[in-house]
């Protein structure tokens, strides 16, 4: 079966099914999700829907192809096609990532010693962005999520939950990319910064960009969401 | 070289220059090879012979392997004919065999050497025999000899440039004054045994044979007349041979090598030809040192 | 892309035991593949395989030569596979000692291969040092030093630029950063990071260190009893192994 789809789409869920097999704890089976199916277009934000445990970062961590599923695949948006990110080779996803797909993680995880403006330059340096340009870019972002310019030269190891959370968009949102991943952005934020995310992501749908987001602050999804998949335990999906 | 044997043994007991023919052969066997592929170290199967390791166990047999009974013998250590180890290898050839001697580089068919190339020039059908005391080049830089053949055969000869950067890079330049690697006919690295930088231009193009015996190592190499021998360096730090701002004391000469001699316990100090039948030919011819000058002026 | 490196059903046997069995994989220029595993797991024995060190009892390694292209490294002549490891490779030994020539300068250690492919100008091979001591963040006053009088961390970096001044295509790494402090380490982790990205050297790093390959590679082989069980997307094998053994080593870090 080879589903159709117009050249809107930009992200596109096939029958996706993943569980976990922990071979320490006797090969225990532990089934997440269940033939998950959806589209989404240029400009949507998709917000993922369920309680806690229901697999929404499981989900999001399939389409960025950080977990591998056991049936079904994950198409992104890339050089104009539709590209199966499940399958692909270890440097095609790279490539995808690289220049199609952004994703904020719930936790900051980078090169330690490294300075705060110079992780928020990096990705749009491996694009090709010229220094000056890239600097610039990366200062005005940092700017508006209020980190104050004398952090900027040191690493973010030792900074705030929040801080570190707001280095973590930064650095994701500094490049445009086509398709957006974000898990919890807003989790450690507080309501100036919350307000600022949401108008950085209501801006990208604004450019086109296809967004799957997780929030749980209510306010923040209904500000942001164009519609809402809701992800269901798998035992109950299949039932 | 003659290959005839002689018709009389000049000391009882002992063959013609000490060695049996099996063994002359059997060196004679690799000289050749020797001189067949300049400049590579040719095995052979050393032997014993009546003098320390170090004093020239090499050359002696070289010598012996090819000296023939119409061959006239000049043996120098550090370029005197009257030093003690010069002296006993002469009288050893001269007991061994009976041929002629003699300290006049010109009337030499045959000359053993230590450290010095003789100062007047050589002229074909003459051979020299150098001992030496370490053949290998590259041995500084690698112990393995496995792997140091392994770099001979495929010409790989970067570390003997680091050598060369090491001396610049402390000394300013290039500062290794004895041994001073050269690369033979284009293709291998060689030691030219412990003659002075001075000498080595000499050995290229030289008229004569040049062969090199290495005892304790067992190895023996060659160039033949007429073979390319170049010293290496860098392009902006050319190789350079040692100048002296004065005169030999005895005769003169500033083209020869000198060696310092201190005449004195306050400081006094002279400079001489290290190359004594050199210095006795151009006092002979009328030469004088700058000292003898100064007194009879 | 062409392919770097094509590694195929490479096994290497020590009589009855065997090192490492029925390796395949494709290296493409610019890709860091890190390999992992513990002790004896066979992970060395397959990198001196591939690195030209060891020739292997069955299987082919070939690599995309300047001029012939993909060519079995063994079907090469000896001189022609020395010269390639010594100028479009570059092999980085986990002690420094196996690296680096001691008993002379720094300058010197980065000056030999330049010098091995024909550079005789002094005053080039020196700016060339210098250029390089600068990148791997060593003071160009320490040039005419003995690396021996260079600390742990230093002496690797000394190594690194050793092996890039030829700019080889292909850096294989034998535990970089094992027996270092981990600040040192987490500098060198950068240092190697950075140089490889910016210069898009290709590498196969071995390791049993998963955060030093989390940092540095683009994908993981992972090794046991001589056999690759797992291999994909770096993150991916370590967030979501699939293979039992791969489980037990992501679950053995210590937490910080």
């Amino acid at each position: 079966m080879t589903m159709t789809y117009d050249d809107t789409v930009m992200i596109a869920v096939e029958a996706l099914t993943k569980s976990f097999t922990l071979h320490l704890q006797g090969a225990t089976h532990i089934p997440v999700l269940g033939r998950m199916d959806f589209a989404l277009s240029a400009g949507e934000c998709a917000v993922l829907d369920g309680p806690s445990g229901a697999g929404k970062s499981t989900l999001m961590r399939c389409i960025y192809a950080n977990y591998l599923p056991q049936q079904g695949r994950v198409l992104i948006r890339h050089d104009g096609a539709l590209a199966d990110i499940t399958h692909a080779e270890p440097r095609t996803i790279l490539d995808i990532r690289r220049r199609s797909l952004g994703y904020v993680s719930q936790f900051l995880r980078v090169i330690p010693r490294i300075p705060t403006l110079q992780l928020v330059m990096e990705p749009l340096l491996t694009l090709g962005v010229a220094e000056e340009e890239a600097r610039t870019r990366a200062a005005t972002l940092l700017a508006r999520l209020r980190i104050p310019e004398r952090m900027w030269h040191l690493p973010p190891g030792t900074f705030s939950g929040g801080e570190q959370q707001r280095v973590n968009i930064a650095r994701v949102l500094v490049v445009d990319y086509p398709v957006l991943l974000l898990d919890e952005p807003t989790a450690s934020l507080d309501a100036d910064n919350r307000q600022t995310v949401v108008e950085l992501v209501t801006e990208a749908c604004a450019r086109g960009a296809a967004i799957v987001g997780i929030f749980h602050d209510a306010l923040v999804r209904d500000a942001v969401a164009t519609r809402v998949i809701s992800v269901t335990p798998h035992d109950r999906a299949a039932a | 070289m003659s290959t005839q044997l002689p018709t009389q043994i000049p000391t009882g007991g002992y063959n013609f220059a000490y060695l049996d023919e099996q063994t002359k052969r059997m060196i004679r066997r690799a000289i050749l090879k020797a001189v067949a592929i300049p400049g590579y170290q040719v095995p052979f199967g050393s032997r014993e012979m009546p003098l320390p390791y170090g004093w020239g166990t090499g050359g002696i047999q070289v010598t012996a392997a090819i000296i023939g009974p119409e061959d006239t013998l000049k043996v120098i250590d550090q370029g005197a004919d009257d030093t003690t180890n010069a002296v006993n290898i002469r009288s050893f050839f001269q007991k061994t065999t009976g041929v002629a001697t003699t300290e006049k580089t010109r009337e030499a068919s045959l000359i053993q050497t230590r450290h010095r190339i003789p100062e007047t020039a050589l002229s074909e059908g003459q051979i020299m025999v150098y001992q030496v005391p370490i053949p290998e080049p590259l041995r500084w830089l690698e112990p393995r000899e496995g792997e140091t053949r392994k770099m001979h055969g495929l010409a790989e000869y970067g570390v003997m440039q680091v050598k060369l950067y090491e001396d610049i890079a402390h000394y300013g330049h290039i500062s290794t004054a004895y041994d001073y690697p050269v690369r033979v006919n284009g293709r291998y690295i060689m030691s030219p045994s412990p003659i002075p930088k001075f000498d080595n231009p000499k050995m290229d193009n030289s008229p004569a044979l040049q062969l090199f015996g290495a005892g304790r190592e067992k190895r023996i190499y060659a160039i033949p007349p007429y073979t390319s021998v170049k010293s290496l360096d860098f392009e902006d730090h050319p190789f350079e041979i040692e100048t002296w701002d004065g005169a030999c004391a005895i005769c003169g000469a500033t083209d020869s090598y000198l060696d310092e001699i201190v005449t004195d316990d306050t400081g006094g100090r002279i400079f001489v030809c290290s190359d004594t039948d050199y210095c006795g030919e151009r006092v002979e011819a009328g030469h004088k040192g700058a000292d003898d000058e100064e007194k009879a002026a | 892309m062409n392919k770097l490196l094509q590694v195929h059903d490479l096994t290497k046997t020590y009589g009855a035991r065997t090192g490492c069995a029925n390796v395949s994989f494709d290296l493409y220029p610019g890709e860091v593949l890190g390999i992992v595993g513990e002790s004896g797991s066979g992970k060395t024995t397959l990198l001196r395989c591939l690195s030209a060190q060891l020739e292997p009892s069955a299987g082919t390694v070939a690599y995309d030569m300047r001029v012939k292209g993909l060519t079995d490294i063994w079907s090469l002549s000896e001189p022609e596979r020395r010269m390639l490891t010594r100028t479009d490779w570059g092999i980085v030994h986990q002690n420094a000692r196996d690296g680096l020539r001691m008993e002379v300068s720094a300058g010197a250690n980065v000056g030999e291969r330049l010098m091995a492919v024909g550079a005789r100008h002094y005053g080039n091979i020196r700016t060339e040092a210098e250029d390089w001591l600068t990148k791997v963040e060593i003071d160009t006053g320490r040039i005419d030093d003995l690396p021996a009088s260079f600390s742990g961390g230093m002496q690797q970096r000394l190594q690194i630029a050793r092996n890039l001044v030829t700019q080889p295509r292909l850096v294989f790494m034998d535990e970089p950063t094992s027996g270092l402090d981990v600040s040192v380490q987490a500098r060198l982790l950068d240092l190697i990071r950075t140089l490889v990205s910016r210069l898009g050297i290709a590498c196969v790093i071995v390791t049993h260190d998963l955060g030093v390959v989390r940092l540095l590679a683009h994908r993981l082989m992972v090794m046991r009893r001589g056999q690759v069980v797992e291999q994909g997307l770096t993150d991916q094998v370590l967030d979501d192994p699939q293979h039992a053994y791969t489980q037990l080593l992501v679950s053995s870090i210590l937490p910080v």
